[in-house]
């Protein structure tokens, strides 16, 4: 009886491998592309669903190519899962957040032939794709609408977990509002030490609202889920929010000042078509305002909040940090706001 | 006599028993109502946690963390302690047990850098919970309260000192640099091809051998020396302990190094087994599954060793079960095993009166 359930589940879960194989060949270039979110969570309204959103179900909706996802719980399930989906001749494979670093060393090394695109972490290997973001570059960006639109001269910043990768968006931040506006304070405050930091929306709304008492009408969140506490805290008081990672302008039209978009999304999408199209390359990949990989965002959620005045005078600075006539500092290379 | 010994048997065996079987009961009532045949899930979990040599290793490599901080909530318990600072203690451990491997002679031969990395997780883990301990002794502030807080510093801690002291030159993570190779426990399937067997890369390592040897030590300790049973009266009735002429602000404080101790010998297995650096998080989940651990073992080291092994295999069954079906989720995992705690833990007396009105009915008319 046992033995029979056991060939049974063995023969369902065979059928299954079989039938997504057999439409993976169906479409072009075989590959299997594979990703395991950050253990955040796949729905975390902001970096992992921008991965979802943007990068898998684009892939797949356009492609018709199925994406094998796996969403650990802690880190030895992501080298675990890792290093099945290569087992079983997932490639690419997209690793999303920094904290699989370790993980896809491990992978990669026992898997060379397959390949790893890793986003916010750094693992020198031959077949692991490290994608970069300049966050504070974005985040120069939304400083400088934030000094624009504050009529207080104070603006809020509440960071998730307390590590250099979420001070470079305060430290970026603070310097475009600081370059707008040399008078301009800007209150910083994280909202924990653990990953929990990136999902407790009540603990952002408390943040947001000592900020506010202290002045600031316009408050940055760079703290994935707990994010939507800081916008509908902002929201209820009438101030500004700015949203991060996803566009957030659309969920409280009119009080959303902007979003600092981080493309994460796109960077995976680039990762699965690159490697159909057979050009998809190892070593670091990074991606600023120049390549799209950042920027602030315009639509019609925000457009009555942003003057023309205020736009052209964004583009501009985005076309100067481009150039190269404005750098902005980044925190992680010295641990140290220093500009 | 005789109804303490059945009593003993529905206590110990039976009704935690009874408690799991309940828990998969609803647990496949919910797999039900999402689409799910709970017979073939349940295949999936068990093929996962045994079924394969990776899946064995994985399932004890959980296992060991369990059996640590499900002794560590044991010891505090037979106090009367409730320790839930078990996060906060396993995080310094591994501290403890990273800073020893760094401040020792790269050189220094591994029998002698194993031993130093566990006694500086067990003396950092035993440290951090010393604190709550003589909070409670000796000022009166609730450990429950205290120890969570303590898992809060911690993790602060942490942070700072991997972001702005012990962080790896040039890397992004908040980690510190590998330890040199004379600091890494040996991985099982390392060592099992001298013995002619093969098994699959897995983290499980030779913490294991030093959990069990743990769990004889805690048995031992609390059943056969003054001490342990200094701590038993303490917990048992704190009123004949002063009588007995126990120092109970004493006891209090050495039950919960003790239990911290324990508890800081995850960063063993996590860190010197495993990760090989000073990594963030690493203990994040077993400090409070070590509370059900022990609750559902009954605070005895052998029924520790049973519900660990039931939760190890919860783990890594589970990651299988969201890993192979598309319609189950991590966050269906994580109701499985809260579903296993609630009737092992929160509801495990409720088949209590019932039991004992059929088994055992005569002793009541007795009494």
């Amino acid at each position: 009886m046992k033995n029979t359930l056991i060939s049974k589940t063995i023969k369902g879960v065979s059928l299954a491998i079989a039938t997504s194989a057999l439409s993976l060949s169906a479409m072009a270039a075989d590959i299997k592309p594979a990703v395991v979110y950050s253990d955040a969570g796949k729905f975390d309204k902001s970096f992992s669903e921008a991965v979802w959103n943007n990068g898998v179900k684009r892939f797949m909706d356009e492609t018709g190519i199925e994406v094998k996802e796996a969403e650990p719980t802690n880190l030895a399930q992501v080298e675990q899962y890792l290093k099945r989906l290569a087992k079983r001749g997932h490639s690419p494979i997209v690793a999303v957040g920094f904290s699989q670093t370790n993980a896809v060393l491990a992978a990669a090394q026992e898997y060379p032939d397959t390949q790893f695109t890793l986003l916010d972490g750094w693992a020198p290997e031959p077949n692991v794709q490290n994608v970069g973001f300049k966050e504070h570059e974005g985040s120069f960006l939304v400083g400088v609408l934030a000094a624009m639109k504050s009529e207080s001269g104070v603006l809020g910043f509440v960071g998730g977990m307390d590590i250099p990768l979420i001070s470079a968006f305060g430290c970026g931040y603070e310097q475009g509002a600081k370059y707008q506006n040399a008078d301009i304070k800007v209150i910083q405050n994280m909202t924990g030490s653990t990953p929990a930091a990136f999902g407790n929306p009540s603990k952002g709304a408390e943040l947001t609202r000592s900020q506010m008492e202290s002045g600031a009408d316009v408050i940055f969140a760079a703290a994935g889920g707990t994010g939507t506490g800081v916008y509908q805290a902002a929201a209820d008081a009438g101030k500004y929010a700015i949203g991060v990672d996803s566009n957030q302008n659309h969920l409280h039209p009119g009080t959303m000042l902007t979003s600092m978009v981080k493309r994460v999304g796109e960077a995976t999408y680039l990762s699965y078509t690159s490697a159909m199209e057979d050009n998809w390359q190892a070593g670091p990949v990074t991606l600023g305002l120049a390549e799209g990989g950042v920027d602030w965002a315009l639509d019609e959620h925000n457009r009555p909040l942003i003057t023309s005045q205020m736009e052209a005078r964004v583009n501009d600075i985005k076309a100067k940090i481009i150039a190269g006539d404005i750098v902005v500092h980044d925190y992680r290379t010295d641990n140290a706001c220093t500009y | 006599m005789k109804r303490d010994t059945r009593l003993a048997w529905i206590n110990g065996l039976l009704l935690p028993l009874l408690n799991v079987l309940t828990a998969f009961a609803a647990t496949a009532v919910l797999f039900l109502l999402i689409g799910v045949n709970p017979l073939e899930a349940a295949e999936t979990l068990l093929y996962g946690a045994f079924g394969y040599s990776e899946g064995i290793g994985y399932t004890f490599y959980y296992t060991t963390n369990f059996i640590f901080t499900g002794l560590a909530v044991a010891v505090a318990f037979h106090a009367g302690l409730f320790n839930i600072g078990g996060e906060g203690q396993a995080y310094i451990g591994g501290l403890g047990a990273g800073l020893a491997v760094f401040m020792l002679f790269p050189e220094l031969s591994p029998w002698l850098m194993i031993p130093a990395s566990v006694l500086g997780a067990m003396l950092f883990g035993g440290a951090w919970a010393s604190v709550p301990g003589y909070l409670q002794a000796y000022r009166g502030s609730h450990i429950v309260i205290t120890t969570i807080m303590f898992n809060f510093l911690a993790a602060t801690l942490m942070v700072y000192l991997l972001v702005k002291v012990l962080r790896e030159p040039g890397q992004m993570t908040p980690q510190t640099v590998l330890f040199p190779d004379n600091a890494w426990l040996p991985f099982v399937h390392d060592i099992l091809p001298a013995f002619g067997l093969e098994m699959e890369r897995s983290p499980l390592n030779l913490s294991i051998l030093l959990a069990v040897f743990m769990c004889f030590l805690v048995w031992f300790f609390l059943w056969h020396t003054r001490l342990g049973y200094a701590i038993r009266v303490t917990g048992l009735n704190p009123h004949a302990a002063v009588y007995g002429g126990i120092n109970q602000k004493k006891i209090i404080v050495v039950a919960m190094c003790i239990s911290g101790a324990l508890a800081g010998l995850v960063g063993i297995n996590e860190l010197i087994g495993y990760h090989h650096r000073i990594i963030m998080n690493f203990h994040l989940g077993y400090g409070f599954g070590g509370i059900a651990v022990a609750l559902m073992g009954r605070n005895h080291p052998f029924g520790i060793v049973i519900a660990a092994l039931l939760f190890g295999t919860l783990y890594q069954g589970g990651a299988e079960l969201a890993f192979e079906w598309s319609n189950i989720s991590r966050d269906i995992v994580v109701v499985m095993q809260g579903l296993v705690i609630l009737f092992c833990g929160a509801l495990e007396y409720m088949y209590k009166p019932t039991l004992i009105r059929w088994l055992a009915p005569v002793q009541e008319v007795r009494s």
